[in-house]
């Protein structure tokens, strides 16, 4: 049961990473980014080649930080001087393609068959239940890390500025402020955090394969932003939480119910996130915690 | 040579099939502005659909179709009026996330109901005709002849119709439309009614070659929007030119790359396209 609950919480602060890093694009300049989990897997496959090569553990979450934000870079040149939705069509193509490659490059992927015996941090002389207990205390930090610093990010000029791009990017251009490189800057930034995330998911499983990121993470993490408040780091990671916990919650409930086959329960269970995701779009699109936005600073009034 | 015409042929075969969701796509694009994730779930429905008249119930594949056809668009109109109309206000993007949450929905209601399986038409086995070296299916070319009259009708409808001529107005111009009578709410479900029961008719001229398993739409997914983006995102016209330019670049690039990667080349041809001309072969606007 214990080794069951650090299990679950340290997927929680692997999903809460992917959820920061989605309302970081999405809250913050207005775009959406439907290859999350292609960014997650480029991470997972980034660290986990690196490790494999003999690198230390934390080069390899360096290297993947590193890949993730090129890999951003390279998907979004394209796209980003056009209208949003081209983005959201060329990322899910992205996560696709990705896939594709997971599975079909073999001498560096290993292909289906999927990397195993990734490197896990000091596990041999922490032994099974220290390596849960200290790896979950990681992940945990890294996510506390993570979102303070994006907190601040926020409130900062630079984070106010996204904002006024998102809410209106040829007013914010008028106001002398360059929209493109805004945009760009923060989807590498968004694709490097998701991609740390999968580093920190493939050295926590210590076995990755192409089915590991299926494009459901997507949804999930859409689920997550969505329903704990776009545009709020705390909301976003709020939200990662519960959805693990009711992805969880599904599982147990979905076995109460008689005389359905394996496929039907898991069917059940992929309808409820669906369903739960249309419901908060419709009853509470602002999220648990709603993006709160401070006042403007008053203007000292010129003494005439 | 004969490699070279050979793969122009089924490209032009794969791109007449992946044309008619496209058209789908492009219509509920045009019209409602968002594009619609959904449809992947409205082709699976549609394959289903016409299995089930086709392998259960034994009916031909021409009235299977037809039964495709109404079943998806009657999906399309209620799953748009139940979760997708009331977002409309709140922006294209979050239609479209909309959009996958209900496709999810939809493909997981699918795997309920039929289960994980492949599942194949029932068909007479026939010989592939020969020309020469060249060899073409009599079943892909039915289903190319069915696509060609598909569309055919679509044009026909678009051009000459008065429920066609209002969804080009609307298209164009919203409020002008709006100005001439034209109630925006009927033409929307109008759209989506066509655009669904395309997706689906488009399932099923796919699953027919091979076999069809929930999947099949999300599979397509990729091809119809690299279609609709290469032709120019919301030109009708536009998607069929993109399906066609698409089969045949997939044919090609698949002398030189691995089969697998067949769906990876709608990506790097949308990717070219959108660096080189983001308004694609046929659009009209792009940023």
């Amino acid at each position: 049961m214990l080794s069951y609950v650090i299990f679950t919480l340290t997927l929680c602060g692997i999903y809460a990473l992917l959820a920061l890093s989605l309302n970081l694009i999405w809250g913050g300049v207005g775009l959406v980014n439907l290859g999350l989990a292609g960014f997650f897997a480029v991470g997972a496959y980034a660290s986990a080649i690196a490790t494999g090569a003999g690198a230390p553990v934390l080069i390899g979450w360096g290297a993947a930080l590193v890949v993730g934000a090129v890999v951003g870079l390279v998907v979004t040149f394209a796209t980003l001087r056009l209208r949003d939705d081209y983005l959201a069509i060329v990322t899910l193509g992205f996560a696709e393609v990705i896939r594709l490659v997971a599975l079909n490059e073999r001498w560096l992927t290993k292909g289906s068959d999927g990397i195993s015996g990734i490197k896990a941090p000091l596990k041999a002389e922490l032994g099974l239940q220290g390596f849960s207990i200290f790896y979950l205390g990681l992940v945990t930090l890294i996510v506390l890390v993570v979102w303070a610093l994006l907190r601040r990010l926020d409130l900062s000029p630079y984070g106010r500025t996204m904002k006024a791009i998102r809410e209106d990017q040829q007013l914010a251009a008028f106001a002398g402020k360059t929209v493109l490189r805004f945009k760009l800057q923060a989807f590498a930034l968004s694709a490097a955090i998701a991609a740390l995330s999968g580093a920190l998911y493939a050295h926590f499983q210590s076995y990755i394969s192409p089915d590991h990121f299926q494009p459901l993470i997507t949804i999930y993490i859409f689920l997550a932003v969505t329903a704990g408040g776009v545009g709020r780091p705390s909301g976003a990671v709020l939200g990662a939480y519960l959805v693990v916990i009711f992805l969880e919650a599904t599982r147990f409930a979905t076995e109460w119910l008689p005389g359905l086959q394996p496929v039907q329960i898991a069917a059940m269970r992929e309808m409820m996130i669906g369903v739960a995701l249309i419901l908060v779009l419709h009853l509470r699109p602002q999220g648990i915690m709603p993006e709160r936005i401070p006042k403007a600073p008053r203007q000292p009034t010129p003494s005439a | 040579m004969t490699l070279l015409l050979q793969a122009l042929i089924n490209g032009l075969m794969t791109g007449a099939l992946i044309a008619v969701p496209a058209i789908g796509f492009s219509a509920i694009f045009a019209v409602l502005r968002y594009p619609n994730f959904a449809i992947a779930s409205y082709a699976t429905i549609g394959a289903f659909a016409a299995w089930w008249a086709n392998a259960v119930a034994g009916l031909p594949i021409i009235p299977a179709l037809a039964i495709a056809f109404a079943v998806t668009g009657v999906v399309g109109v209620v799953a748009e009026e139940t979760s997708l109309k009331r977002l409309r206000d709140n922006g294209a993007l979050i239609v479209a996330i909309a959009s996958i949450a209900l496709n999810l929905v939809l493909e997981n209601i699918v795997r309920f109901i039929f289960g994980n399986d492949m599942k194949g038409y029932d068909l007479p086995l026939a010989r592939d005709l020969r020309f020469g070296e060249l060899r073409i299916g009599p079943q892909q070319l039915q289903s190319l002849a069915l696509s060609v009259v598909i569309m055919a009708a679509m044009f026909l409808f678009l051009r000459y119709t008065r429920f066609g001529k209002a969804m080009r107005a609307v298209a164009d111009n919203p409020d002008l439309a709006r100005l001439k009578g034209i109630d925006p709410a009927r033409i929307a479900i109008v759209t989506v009614f066509l655009g669904a029961g395309l997706s689906g008719v488009g399932g099923v001229l796919i699953g027919l070659d091979t076999s069809i398993d929930p999947l099949t739409g999300y599979r397509v997914l990729l091809s119809v929007f690299a279609a609709a983006v290469l032709g120019g995102l919301g030109s009708i016209p536009g998607a069929v030119v993109g399906a066609l330019a698409l089969g045949i670049a997939e044919e090609l690039a698949l002398i030189a790359v691995p089969a697998t990667y067949r769906t990876a080349v709608g990506f790097v041809a949308i990717l070219i396209m959108l660096t080189f001309r983001p308004r694609g072969i046929l659009g009209e606007r792009a940023a």
